[in-house]
């Protein structure tokens, strides 16, 4: 019977090639026309490390290195290899109970997995490490300490402008400019570590592992011949005086304000505190987190930089601008003068001058001394009025473009983020604030630095700097080379932008001589330093705040900025003391010590009470001062112990 | 034994007996890839036993005795004894069912002295031995379906004791009888509603239970539109006509889902469901990820003998013995695996050719259905490693490591060479 049948071996091995034919075309599509199956293959064997460069340092302009690369340790967790350890004294070394121990071990699951290590404590104190190292071998294999490298700040100064790194944030990822960074990669969130952020990082090296199932190392990838070392960070060097801004830090404490440092003939920013600040090394190591949201909340707003962040009417700081323009375009010459009788009368209205004898703005050097608030009213007007420009608005826009080029009323371009542009009296501003009916007598007060007018502190500093320069001034920057650099990334900051280029020597000399006699005989005496011609400004800045909703009248602003020395100027700043009065109270005597500091490289004994009496006075408000833990913070730095001892030596010097 | 004193291999189907012995050092040799670390002392790893690739050497060299043994027996020992073994196969798989040794959730292992030994393998020959046996005796007409059903419960029984032993995957293998069978004259009909029920049992996992119920009734009412005229003549049809219709239905409302919740375990829902694409659980779908990115990422030339990185580093579970196609597919791409498969296909139809030129049923039921067995075997582990089927652990014929899977398929080759070789003879 078996013969009849004899066809259906042909369906048999029809149905075996069919089945063969379904197998051979999947494994077609499979091994020849989806690629991603070889690139899962990568992706599951060969496990990517990344080697971390050692982050670049940062040295002040005699090289002192202002922060350090430190070595602290993350407790790594291996869940599936935690047996039988003494947990409860692991808990006691780390201060957690085991409800806490169960919970981290139960997140690291979570995370992680069983066999793969997930951190179980970050960032240990210097002092649970010593502990943690000596009993290590009670809990290994399931527990390791793994190195982390995070700054530390020596002189525990410098928190304002240094920034700090932390863990790179999902949104910064998705950034295409972070596209090399992982999750849990650090990076620089601010200041200095932010805007130099790949020249500090340095390149990071890879190293190819092959890997188990199980993500087990198994050893190199072909010994190695695909890893990349990894390249150290580039050293940025600044034109910093540490001593200085530690100084400049003890002095604004207690108090709220700023002050901004720089070299005239670089731009470069030899100090730039915001005062009250913060020890840096806070944000750095175990608690940063904590530390941050304590800072971010606290009342004094350490976290601010006010030297780039807030703005203040410059007040009769601004006078020696006003009294700029004018000459530059031509409507006065140093010898002209205006009869003030202790007040400005011509807008309709009584302005009130604080002298009132008559003379004391017989010629612009003179009005300078005795800041006549009637005199520079006059010269906005003169030179807004100017018949030159054909009418106000024209005359405005003149004003304010003089403005602009002296870095006002715009981002400086500092490098560093977050800076504020200040405002000006532009007309569009005018427009909107009296409805686009405005004379020049409308807001008039500019021309004495009150009215619509807020800079930067760095503002301020660097119209110094213009003043100081005779007409120039560089972008005021910190860094002022990088090491091993050859690219063009700090050009911007050595091109000299040339301003007020119509003013004779002889003019600008009325200025400074003004401005010297203000020093020497006028508001700013206590600005003067032995031997050097010092040339000077104060300022008191009337301003107000909404206190429980309310505009109120604040207590002024103290303001001083000046250069020195006269004719060969080496240091511009600027000092704004926040509510403390006077301008001669507090931001002349603290710019003085800065500048006889940084001139002559110590501090005269008569002086040393001085500097004593300005790092001991508090004048913030009780009212910020009793809620701010700022203090208290800063007091629990073990780290930044360079910084007293320094200080120690300047004192005592 | 009244053959003429000869040499020893006279009458071996040489073809059969190479491709046999490619294929087993292959699977000696993928199961060392999959293995194999830098430093590995190969003559240690012999000598202590301490690798698959190493024990499946010693297997080997057993299964080597094994064959010169059966190439020694007179072939009217396999048809005298068929029947005993059945039976002795059957006592077996209960006794393991009864004390069985439990190995990965299945418990159809059988401790013998520090061996462990699946006799649901072995029972595979015992049940072709049997079933060639009962079709090629004289009382037997397989024209019959008395006969028919007996050939089916010949099969079935093992295979539902392998059920209860939880190797699903094994006692699937024996449907591969039924292909015997379709030879020996079983209506192709059967073949026909066979695929059909596959079909149907897919639609109904991957359609919704009312669509199809819909479709089923739509098809019912258009076949009986179109055959109007003949179910005029014969009112039988119409009635065919609605019990095939409810019974698609009722399938796919009641049984199916039933089978899922009630009868299936819950892994093997997982499995099915992963097959089918239903399920994203990336740990359900972990051995058959890990095995296409093995295959897939061999290309067309393969990444070269153990330079391939999933099978090397255990990404690949159950790589020796399940899995030993990803070695091959991932060590020597495309062309290898071409040629690989290619080796089997010569096989089978070898296989086939020498069960036609049998002079006796008995021996061409059995070689028939030592092909649907590999066919089975191979068509289900290579479409498993590729996604194509749920992974259900059956081992590729002779290559996969295992001395119980090894031990049978030599058995099965070699009783089918020694009955080849005395083709002359007439067995009962």
């Amino acid at each position: 019977m078996s013969v009849y049948n004899q066809p259906r071996k042909r369906v048999i091995q029809l149905i075996i090639l069919g089945m063969i034919a379904l197998i051979v075309s999947r494994l077609f599509f499979l091994q020849l026309v989806d690629k991603k199956y070889s690139k899962l293959a990568d992706a599951n064997a060969v496990l990517k490390k990344v080697v971390y460069p050692s982050r670049g340092m940062i040295y002040d302009r005699k090289s002192r290195s202002i922060l350090r690369n430190e070595a602290l340790y993350d407790l790594m967790v291996t869940p599936a290899s935690v047996k039988k350890i003494d947990t409860a004294y692991l808990c006691h070394i780390l201060g957690i109970d085991k409800d806490e121990f169960d919970r981290r071990i139960a997140n690291a699951i979570r995370r992680e997995g069983r066999v793969r290590a997930s951190v179980f404590a970050s960032l240990l104190t210097p002092e649970t490490y010593g502990k943690m190292q000596e009993s290590m071998y009670l809990f290994q294999p399931g527990f390791e300490l793994v190195l982390r490298p995070v700054r530390s700040y020596p002189y525990g100064a410098g928190a304002s402008f240094l920034g700090y790194i932390g863990e790179i944030s999902p949104t910064q990822l998705k950034n295409p400019a972070y596209s090399s960074y992982q999750q849990g990669d650090y990076v620089g969130l601010s200041g200095l570590e932010n805007t130099y952020e790949d020249i500090l990082m340095g390149q990071r090296g890879i190293q190819y592992l092959v890997k188990d199932n199980l993500n087990r190392p198994q050893g190199p990838l072909e010994n190695g011949e695909f890893d990349t070392a990894a390249i150290a960070g580039k050293n940025l060097r600044l034109a910093l005086d540490i001593e200085l801004q530690l100084l400049g830090e003890k002095m604004m404490k207690g108090k709220v304000g700023s002050i901004v440092a720089i070299d005239p003939k670089t731009g470069g920013i030899l100090a730039m505190v915001s005062g009250p600040t913060f020890d840096p090394n806070l944000l750095s190591g175990s608690y940063k987190g904590l530390n941050l949201g304590k800072l971010n909340v606290d009342t004094t707003k350490p976290t601010m930089n006010r030297a780039i962040q807030a703005t203040y009417p410059p007040g009769s700081t601004f006078k020696p601008i006003t009294g700029l323009i004018a000459l530059d375009e031509g409507v006065i010459n140093p010898s002209f003068g205006y009869p003030c009788h202790g007040g400005y009368a011509q807008c309709g209205r009584f302005i009130k001058c604080t002298h009132s004898n008559p003379g004391h703005a017989a010629n612009l050097r003179v009005a300078m001394a005795n800041s006549c608030n009637s005199y520079f009213m006059h010269l906005y007007r003169l030179s807004v009025d100017n018949g030159k420009w054909g009418g106000v608005v024209k005359g405005q826009v003149k004003w304010t473009e003089y403005l602009r080029t002296m870095g006002l009323g715009h981002r400086l371009g500092i490098d560093i983020p977050s800076e504020k542009a200040g405002k000006i009296p532009d007309t569009a501003a005018l427009n909107r604030v009296y409805a686009g009916r405005w004379n020049s007598c409308s807001e008039v007060y500019v021309g004495m630095g009150q009215g619509y007018l807020d800079l930067t502190p760095l503002q301020m500093a660097n119209a110094m700097c213009i003043i100081a320069n005779r007409g120039s001034y560089f972008i005021p920057h910190f860094v002022e080379s990088i090491d091993n650099d050859k690219s063009a990334r700090l050009q911007k900051y050595k091109e000299r932008h040339d301003v007020a280029t119509h003013i004779s020597d002889t003019a600008f000399n009325s200025v400074i001589l003004g401005m010297e006699d203000v020093v020497r005989a006028g508001t700013a005496r206590g600005a003067q330093i032995d031997g050097i011609a010092v040339c000077g400004k104060t300022g008191t800045a009337e301003n107000y705040a909404k206190i429980d909703g309310v505009l109120t009248k604040q207590p002024n602003h103290s303001l001083f900025v000046g250069f020195a020395p006269k004719d060969d100027p080496k240091i511009a700043i600027a000092v704004i003391v926040e509510n403390a009065g006077f301008g001669a109270t507090y931001a002349v005597p603290i710019a003085s010590i800065l500048m006889e500091k940084y001139l002559t490289d110590t501090i005269s004994v008569k002086r040393r009470p001085i500097l004593q009496k300005m790092m001991e006075t508090v004048t913030m408000s009780p009212r910020m001062r009793t809620k701010s833990k700022l203090d208290s913070l800063n007091s629990v730095s073990y780290i930044a112990t360079s910084g007293e001892d320094l200080l120690k030596k300047i004192i005592s010097h | 034994m009244n053959r003429p004193q000869a040499k020893l291999t006279t009458g071996i189907d040489w073809p059969i007996f190479g491709m046999y012995l490619a294929l087993v050092v292959i699977g000696i040799m993928a199961i060392f890839a999959a293995e194999y670390r830098d430093g590995d002392n190969i003559v240690q790893n012999i000598l202590h036993q301490n690798k698959n690739w190493a024990r499946q050497v010693l297997w080997l060299s057993i299964c080597a005795i094994l064959a010169l043994g059966i190439w020694l027996t007179d072939s009217k020992f396999f048809t005298a004894t068929a029947n005993l073994l059945y039976a002795f196969g059957i006592l077996l798989l209960l006794l393991v069912l009864a004390m069985g040794t439990d190995v990965k959730g299945s418990s159809s292992w059988l401790a013998v002295g520090g061996f462990r030994f699946q006799p649901a393998e072995l029972t595979k020959l015992c049940t072709n031995l049997a079933l060639a046996k009962y079709l090629s005796s004289v009382e037997t007409d397989f024209s019959k379906l008395r006969s028919r059903l007996i050939a089916a419960a010949m099969v079935l029984l093992p295979c539902a004791i392998i059920i209860l032993q939880n190797e699903t995957g094994l006692a699937l293998v024996y449907f591969s009888f039924f292909l015997v069978m379709y030879r020996e004259g079983l209506p192709g009909i059967l073949l026909v509603i066979a695929f059909s029920g596959i079909v149907l049992l897919l639609s109904a996992l991957l359609v919704d239970k009312y669509i199809l119920l819909y479709i089923f009734t739509g098809l019912a009412a258009l076949v009986i539109y179109f055959s109007r005229r003949e179910i005029r003549r014969k009112r039988s049809r119409l009635a065919l006509i609605i019990t095939i219709w409810a019974f698609c239905s009722a399938f796919v409302i009641f049984i199916v889902p039933f089978a899922f919740t009630k009868v299936l375990k819950e892994y093997q829902v997982r499995r099915i469901e992963v097959m089918l694409g239903k399920e994203n659980d990336p740990k359900a779908t972990y051995n058959t990820r890990q095995s296409m990115i093995a295959i897939g990422s061999g290309g067309f030339w393969g990444k070269g003998y153990l330079k391939g990185t999933q099978t090397r580093f255990d990404f690949v579970p159950e790589q020796s013995t399940d899995f030993i196609f990803c070695t091959i597919g991932e060590d020597f791409g495309f062309v290898g695996s071409m040629l690989f498969i290619g080796l089997y296909v010569a096989l089978m139809f070898r296989i086939i050719y020498v069960a036609e030129r049998q002079r006796s049923t008995f021996s061409r039921v059995y070689a028939y259905g030592v092909a649907s067995i590999i066919f089975f075997h191979l068509a289900i582990n290579v479409s498993m490693t590729i996604g194509l089927a749920p992974v259900i652990g059956i081992p590729l014929p002779l290559v996969s490591y295992g001395g119980s899977s090894l031990m049978t398929f030599t058995m099965l080759i070699f009783v089918m060479l020694r009955l080849d070789a005395d083709r002359q003879m007439v067995l009962r």
